[in-house]
């Protein structure tokens, strides 16, 4: 069976244990966790885990049925596909010498990105926005030497229709 | 111990230490209240929790200290897992300030058990205690069984907090089915024309075994249950073909090639019964009833799942069902029940054969006893040869296949069932796993009897090194020389041998006789293989019914 990349939304318990559960859940059963990001919601008590995978459709029944079991999780949504906005955020340094600095600007420009840190020979840039497009901003920043990079994991809503 | 007294709770295994003193000193207090039964090792304490547990359908308690105390539970909790056995086990651990220092005997257990337990927590603050007790009281028994471990850092077992009792919350038959999926199953059933019902350790789990006796009545289908799910249907009824898969029996393996419908109850469908996952009933639809739907489409695509406990399930799904009859079915199994007996062979008429001295105490105890194995060769001719009639009699380690498990349990379940006469059936690789139990057995004079088969190999391993590793025993081969009625005199417990058909009979009448710990030794030919046998992911519909054992010596290392 073919292997698709699919976004799940968790809502668990805000407790300290929740992602190692998870995590370790993914691990034990061999599923692949491309990223995953937790935060605490509106409601203290209650964490939202957005989960990136790679998984056949039986695998995938698996996963949601799996977690599903975990005692401190309350609701697993499948994501995929239109019904979610998608977003990531991603901070990088690239490197610029007093030639390149403009070019990078220009390309930050380009991507709406935002200067945040300006050094001697470097840059931060920070941009939020679907995995797609912080993939293609990446490809255009490389050139320039990307020094350190640190990016969100997706994090993803359903749409109100 | 009033929160343990709530769930009603009489009886706890453990072994105390220093993290738990605190516990131990309530235990004293409560000591008319609540029996403790102190083992050898904390493995043992774990393993007669799950005895009790699986032998009563009560929840067994276990208690160790932090440490090594509780890693020694892991084997046991993880026992209890593969079968969803309601266990709640209480660790302590060292101060809420010690923690994650490595002070002494501190080490994370809700780190370790989280894969090996249902649910884990730690416990923190007094006033969480109680109420925490009864989650995982609720949790071990509601849905789909399994243990509960609860860790409690020494200086909350000191704390002290009011005691505000509460009813036991009661747990809530799961039914997710919908009318439209009863009437779907009950269309595939009346379609079917040679249907195979398949009963696993949730039909006992959820107490069904009177609903599927209807079932398979009313739908007029042969039945075979899993190792887990012996005895959820009598094994003396005509329509009982014996287990199915890597042991089953030949019956069993033509109509599950035969059947166009195959009713799995209470089932995961395991890898030792499915085998090769292209061939299993590949021309039948398959319909299964389980209370957990992560075992839907898990290992084998099912056509139709009901979600929800076994009992609540079938009882809505019976009314739409009329009588059905497929005699000529039913003739074929016969033929075949009669064509494919199980039969040891012995090339000595004299020498004694497990299935004898097993088929000897199935008559003399009625069937009525429990049954408690260890796992290899021996758990097998348990399962195959007593013919197990009610729901909790065989208590056995199916999914983590766990040696040394058997000798806890059977004090467990023993314990639990004071007027019933517990067997542990028993190799000796498993034996010397936790024989160490022996004294417990002693010291709270357990009148469980241990059925030791003494082959002097790992049976069940030479069996796999004969057939796939060109008889080549690697440290199969045991020579240990040891003398077990001396080993069992120095237990004060009374040892009895069988060495000849002629002992089978007064042996076990001696032992049955005797309200006492009793150890059997029954030496057996070290090349008694378990068949049929179906080869690790093999076609189950082709068992080997035969092994020819070209040499009586050589090959060990």
């Amino acid at each position: 069976m073919k292997s698709k990349t699919y976004v799940l939304s968790i809502l668990a318990d805000n407790h300290s244990g929740v992602l190692l559960r998870i995590c370790g859940l993914f691990a034990r059963r061999g599923y692949n966790l491309l990223s995953i990001s937790a935060a605490e919601t509106q409601d203290p008590h209650i964490s939202r885990l957005t989960i990136v995978t790679e998984a056949d459709d039986q695998t995938l029944e698996q996963i949601i049925k799996q977690v599903q079991k975990l005692h401190e999780i309350h609701e697993v949504l499948n994501l995929s596909g239109d019904i979610s906005v998608k977003r990531e955020h991603v901070l990088v340094r690239a490197g610029c010498s007093e030639e390149t600095r403009d070019g990078l600007i220009q390309v930050a420009n380009l991507y709406r990105a935002k200067v945040l840190n300006v050094a001697e020979t470097e840059l931060m840039l920070e941009l939020t926005g679907s995995p797609k497009k912080i993939d293609s901003f990446l490809r255009l920043v490389k050139p320039y030497g990307i020094i350190k990079m640190a990016r969100s994991g997706l994090i993803a809503l359903e749409r109100e229709l | 111990m009033e929160c343990l007294l709530e769930q009603g709770v009489d009886t706890v295994f453990g072994y105390p230490g220093g993290s738990v003193l605190n516990i131990y000193d309530a235990l004293y207090e409560y000591s008319d209240k609540i029996r403790h039964i102190l083992t050898a090792h904390e493995q043992g304490a774990s393993h007669a929790a799950d005895g009790y547990a699986r032998s009563t359908g009560r929840t067994g308690v276990v208690i160790a200290t932090s440490g090594p105390g509780a890693t020694n539970l892991v084997t046991g909790l993880a026992t209890a897992n593969m079968d969803s056995v309601p266990v709640v086990a209480i660790t302590g651990n060292v101060g809420c300030s010690s923690l994650g220092l490595d002070s002494f005997q501190e080490v994370d257990i809700t780190g370790v058990t989280i894969p090996i337990t249902k649910h884990n927590y730690i416990v923190k603050d007094i006033t969480k205690l109680a109420d925490t007790i009864r989650e995982a009281f609720y949790l071990a028994n509601s849905g789909r069984k399994g243990p509960v471990l609860i860790d409690v850092p020494k200086d909350v077992t000191a704390a002290q907090c009011e005691y505000t009792p509460k009813q036991p919350q009661p747990i809530p038959v799961e039914n997710h089915t919908t009318a439209h999926e009863l009437e779907r199953a009950a269309a595939l059933i009346m379609e079917a024309k040679r249907p195979f019902v398949y009963t696993g350790g949730g039909v006992i789990a959820s107490e069904a075994a009177e609903p599927v006796l209807e079932l398979v009545n009313r739908m007029d289908a042969p039945v075979s249950s899993s190792l887990m799910g012996q005895g959820s249907f009598d094994n003396t009824d005509p329509r009982y073909m014996g287990m199915l898969g890597m042991h089953g029996t030949v019956t069993a393996a033509k109509a599950i090639e035969n059947c166009d419908l195959f009713v799995g109850l209470g089932t995961r469908f395991s890898d030792r019964v499915i085998g090769d996952k292209s061939t299993f009933a590949k021309n039948a639809k398959i319909l299964q009833i389980d209370i957990d739907p992560a075992e839907v489409n898990k290992n084998i695509g099912v056509d139709l799942a009901l979600i929800g406990d076994v009992k609540a399930v079938l009882e809505q799904l019976l009314p739409l069902l009329p009588q059905q009859n497929h005699s000529e079915w039913m003739e074929q199994i016969q033929s075949w029940k009669q064509e494919y007996p199980l039969v040891m062979k012995a090339d000595d008429p004299e020498a004694v054969t497990p299935q004898d001295v097993i088929e000897t105490l199935d008559e003399l105890t009625k069937g009525d006893a429990i049954i408690t194995t260890e796992v290899g060769q021996h758990q097998m001719w348990a399962a195959q040869f007593y013919k197990f009639r009610h729901p909790r009699s065989l208590v056995s380690s199916g999914g983590l296949g766990t040696m040394g498990y058997g000798f806890g349990a059977a004090m467990g379940a023993q314990v639990g069932n004071p007027d019933k006469r517990v067997i542990n059936i028993a190799g000796d690789g498993s034996f010397h796993m936790n024989c160490n139990e022996l004294v417990t057995a002693y010291k709270f004079q357990i009148p469980m009897i241990e059925m030791l088969f003494n082959n002097n190999v790992l049976g069940m391993v030479r069996q796999w090194q004969r057939l796939f590793y060109g008889r080549r025993f690697s440290q199969t081969t045991l020579d240990r020389g040891t003398d077990y009625m001396l080993l069992a005199q120095a237990y004060h417990i009374k040892g009895l041998r069988i060495t000849k058909k002629s002992d089978i009979r007064p042996v076990l009448e001696e032992a049955l006789s005797l309200h006492e710990p009793v150890l059997i030794e029954c030496v057996i030919d070290r090349d008694i293989n378990v068949l049929p046998m179906v080869p690790a992911g093999a076609d189950i519909t082709k068992p080997i019914t035969h092994i020819t054992i070209e040499e009586k010596e050589g090959g060990a290392k």
